[in-house]
């Protein structure tokens, strides 16, 4: 097998040789543009996170004055809570949805049906983020004021729908494709048995297809903790601890977008807002890990 | 299925190669464009200072750029105090200032250069407090605009401002504000509050003038700052008193011109001595109309509208 190996790549011609380094390279960019862009956002941040920023004060503080005259301070508290509110509201909206929409399109709905169904999902999926927080600050917001009685529709609420808006497309596609990955002979088996068809999807469909379905949700999450238009539009950016659904909040990412395009480069309101992104970096680190843990011990106990 | 995916791939592929292609065959022609453009052109026009101003600012370099070929504009930013320094230096032909030059400093300039700095006002920042439409108020003072939106500050409702605000049932001041560090959170901050007290937190900083209106004009509860300009027809614009017992201004053009109004400031330029060639040329047509079009367009006050 080996005296094989090396013979045929003696003769390998020229060209094949140049389309393996190409795509070996393709393969390779993918780790090095995920390390540069953490080296570039780290060495930004790096000079205040290690001089002169007060972690605790950081994390724990809820007063966010980068740009106060005569006494800065940078707490994030605020930012954070924000950022894990809307994304935890935004999930109780789409993973019934998401769910439910998968399991329609790939158990009970017609081929013909399920067809339209997908290209009017994958539509959904291809509208700028930008569009869904304008439809946050102008539809949505008179909708809530209307509906909740609240004095002002940019809240937490109006976010939360739009994320999960956002994210319904991808938990529906994913969450199909780990249904349909089922073999038929489960759901011919467990109808052979007598179950209904509701019995072999909570019974049989759902078990099976765990793992996937898992990580529909866990990347329909990641969508929501880094998307920023949307939610600079709509939750109505305040610095707020959250303290329900009609609260105005701010988000990390938001607060990144709005203000570092007009702030002085290399200035320390310059580095808290790259420590910022370091942060985002550590939460979506964390998020993936724990995940990759989760399906790994279900594949486990299975 | 499988073929299918594979398809896809090759159309993904194609797009991207395709669109590699454009920005290389689209983007070659036009830098060497710019770079002849640059070798022909006599002389670059330095303009340094004011962020407030500096959108302004490029938003006539660019125009002007496009009408004539024997100059081009390079503007930065940096803040008033830094295109001072750079005139004091004698680096830059123009500097912007949203504050008028100090005398030490127009001393230093003209100790530095040999040449006086020539002052030159190009247009009016303006801020209205506005309102949505229905509420039932017309007058605030600036003590009372600083209660509002200053740190642990005592008007947190509309009835403590002496109004029943009816379309507003949780008689909550809902504040709209800015992000913090645009040049008119600045200013607002400083004609309310000074240098020493901030912003109370908690209040909706949007990213434009335009959404401040829009959302006001949406929101009965809401009180918002933000370019005289941007009025719309859902929101109303509040007359300023400086301290209580004193006149109020309604903010328009007469009061920004006769400054009355208290929340405006003008706009300066300075040119190192009188101004001569391109950079003459440059002001002149600032001052145009033309140029203070572009003015109105920012959502500042030009100067010659009527």
């Amino acid at each position: 097998m080996n005296i094989l190996r090396k013979k045929s790549a003696a003769n390998v011609p020229f060209s094949e040789t140049v389309i393996e380094t190409f795509i070996r390279l393709c393969g390779v960019s993918a780790i090095v543009f995920v390390f540069g862009i953490f080296f570039f956002v780290f060495r930004e941040g790096a000079g205040f996170l290690f001089g002169g920023l007060d972690l605790g004060q950081f994390l724990t503080s809820p007063e966010w004055y980068p740009t106060s005259l005569s006494n800065k301070r940078y707490g994030t508290l605020a930012l954070i809570l924000g950022t894990f509110s809307v994304t935890a509201l935004a999930m109780c909206i789409a993973v019934p949805f998401g769910l439910g929409a998968a399991i329609f399109v790939s158990e009970f709905c017609s081929p013909k049906l399920r067809e339209t169904f997908k290209i009017i999902i994958e539509l959904l999926a291809a509208i700028p983020s930008v569009v869904w927080g304008f439809i946050g600050l102008t539809l949505m917001n008179q909708l809530i004021i209307a509906v909740f009685n609240a004095p002002i529709g940019l809240t937490m609420l109006n976010g939360g729908i739009m994320l999960a808006l956002m994210s319904v497309p991808i938990i529906v596609s994913i969450a199909e494709d780990a249904l349909k990955a089922v073999p038929d002979s489960y759901r011919e088996a467990a109808e052979a048995l007598g179950a209904t068809r509701w019995q072999v999807v909570y019974r049989v469909l759902l078990p099976a297809a765990k793992n996937g379905l898992l990580a529909a949700v866990l990347l329909g999450a990641a969508r929501s903790i880094g998307e920023t238009m949307a939610v600079l539009m709509a939750t109505g950016h305040s610095v707020n601890i959250p303290s329900g659904p009609l609260s105005w909040i701010r988000t990390l990412t938001a607060t990144i977008a709005a203000e570092l395009g007009e702030v002085a480069r290399g200035a320390e309101h310059y580095q808290v807002l790259f420590i910022i992104g370091i942060l985002l970096f550590t939460i979506t680190f964390v998020v993936n890990l724990i995940a990759d843990l989760v399906i790994k011990g279900i594949r486990q106990d299975s | 299925m499988r073929k299918n995916g594979l398809i896809d791939y090759t159309i993904i592929c194609a797009l991207v190669v395709l669109a590699f292609s454009y920005v290389i065959i689209g983007c070659s022609p036009k830098d060497g464009e710019s770079v002849a453009a640059s070798k022909v052109t006599a002389q670059v026009i330095k303009n340094k200072g004011s962020d407030t101003m500096v959108n302004l600012a490029q938003a006539w370099a660019e125009r002007y750029t496009g009408i004539t070929s024997s100059a081009s504009v390079e503007v930065s930013g940096g803040g008033s105090g830094t295109g001072v320094a750079a005139l004091i230096n004698g680096t830059v032909d123009i500097a912007n200032c949203s504050r008028q030059i100090k005398p030490e400093e127009l001393e230093q300039a003209t100790q530095n250069t040999g040449k006086a700095p020539q002052e030159f006002i190009v247009g009016y920042d303006a801020l209205a407090v506005y309102v949505h439409h229905d509420t039932p108020i017309d007058k605030i003072t600036i003590p009372q605009l600083a209660e509002i939106y200053g740190e642990d500050g005592n008007i947190t409702k509309w009835s403590d401002l002496g109004i029943m605000h009816t379309d507003c049932p949780s008689d909550r001041i809902i504040r709209i504000s800015r992000q913090s560090n645009s040049g008119t959170y600045f200013y607002f901050r400083e004609a309310l509050l000074g240098k020493t007290r901030d912003f109370e937190l908690g209040s909706l900083d949007l990213h434009g003038s335009k959404d401040v209106v829009e959302v006001i004009g949406r929101t009965p509860c809401a009180i918002g700052y933000s370019g005289m300009g941007y009025a719309t027809s859902h929101v109303k614009m509040l007359e300023v008193a400086t301290v209580p017992g004193e006149p109020y201004y309604a903010p328009n053009l007469e009061n920004v011109l006769a400054k009355t109004y208290p929340i405006a400031r003008p706009l300066y330029m300075y040119s190192l001595g009188e101004p001569t060639g391109e950079v003459k040329a440059y002001l002149d047509w600032i001052l145009s109309a033309e140029g203070q079009k572009i003015v109105e367009k920012l959502g500042f006050v030009p100067l010659a509208s009527k």
